[in-house]
């Protein structure tokens, strides 16, 4: 029995190589929108700008595929990504915005400032229709095909490597 | 300039995400004027996931989604919806995660069934001990 007294270095070292393979390898924080492969939530949502219409879950079922951006004036990541948005709208993509707890004023400025990239701009003042895509954050994107089914869901800010994937399925949406 | 830009991004992400200007929603930080229906919503509050600071429950959480989802609890609690309602709706759209009560399914089983086991594990040390 004397190869017991093993038992509590054993038990440490597996500790220690638990805690070294997930500082060196943290886990996915990302939340995936269990939503992808299902309908559009049913939605109206006013337009967020005197400018421009308003979104709801019937103009996202109308035979063409959008791109639905869920952004805010006060998100900063939001920034990095709006370029690229306005690129994809340069390219003939349906680029529709969801703004999140934000003001006119405040939204119309972010728009001035950095492009716009929205054919309809919706205000979700609430969080409500963010919840309902199983959005978890700002900026979050969809890709929605002609039937109005979500086919593709991007957490996090648009990197320029991230834009062939987005294209990708915006193509498979046809 | 796409690792820069990350880093930015990252460095920025977690303050951005919960600094809406705006004011609460009205049913974020006030209770339902019925108190049967306010402890049915605190009691389902605390056992749904914060997702922008994800450790913590609705209840504890000062974040704009936090309140934004305490909001949307309440309403549907006053609306006359059932918890567990409310709870579907928000798993089917982010997953068991969001829940603090997994649910009892294949893949969960040893989760439910390690205190049991760490109990009959302790009693077998204890029984050992004592017979010595």
């Amino acid at each position: 029995m004397t190869h017991w007294r093993f038992l509590p270095l054993i038990v440490l070292l597996a500790f220690v190589a638990a805690v070294t393979w997930r500082l060196s390898h943290p886990p996915d924080t990302a939340i995936r929108s269990k939503m992808t492969g299902k309908s559009v939530p049913a939605f109206v949502l006013p337009a967020a700008l005197p400018t421009k219409p308003g979104l709801a879950s019937t103009d996202l079922a109308a035979g063409e595929p959008h791109l639905v951006n869920i952004f805010a004036s006060w998100c900063v990541p939001c920034i990095a990504e709006a370029p690229l948005l306005v690129a994809m709208r340069d390219d003939g993509v349906i680029i529709d915005g969801i703004a999140i707890r934000d003001r006119p004023v405040d939204i119309a400025a972010f728009l001035e400032r950095h492009g716009d990239p929205f054919a309809r701009l919706g205000a979700d003042r609430d969080s409500r229709v963010q919840m309902a895509f199983g959005a978890s954050g700002v900026p979050e994107s969809f890709v929605v095909d002609g039937r109005g089914v979500i086919r593709f869901h991007h957490y996090g800010p648009i990197l320029p490597g991230d834009v062939p994937a987005i294209r990708h399925a915006l193509k498979e949406a046809r | 300039m796409r690792f820069l830009l990350l880093v930015v991004a990252l460095a920025l992400a977690t303050p951005a995400l919960a600094d809406s200007p705006q004011p609460p929603s009205h049913w974020a930080n006030r209770q339902l004027p019925d108190p049967r229906q306010e402890a049915r919503a605190r009691g389902l509050m605390e056992e749904l996931r914060c997702l922008v600071c994800q450790g913590q429950s609705i209840a504890d959480s000062d974040a704009d989604l936090a309140g934004d989802m305490r909001a949307l609890v309440r309403e549907r609690i006053a609306a006359g919806d059932d918890p567990r309602a409310i709870r579907a709706w928000l798993v089917e759209r982010y997953g068991d995660w969001v829940s603090f009560t997994p649910p009892v399914e294949p893949l969960t089983w040893p989760l439910w069934a390690a205190p049991i086991l760490l109990l009959g594990v302790g009693a077998w040390i204890v029984r050992a001990r004592l017979k010595r």
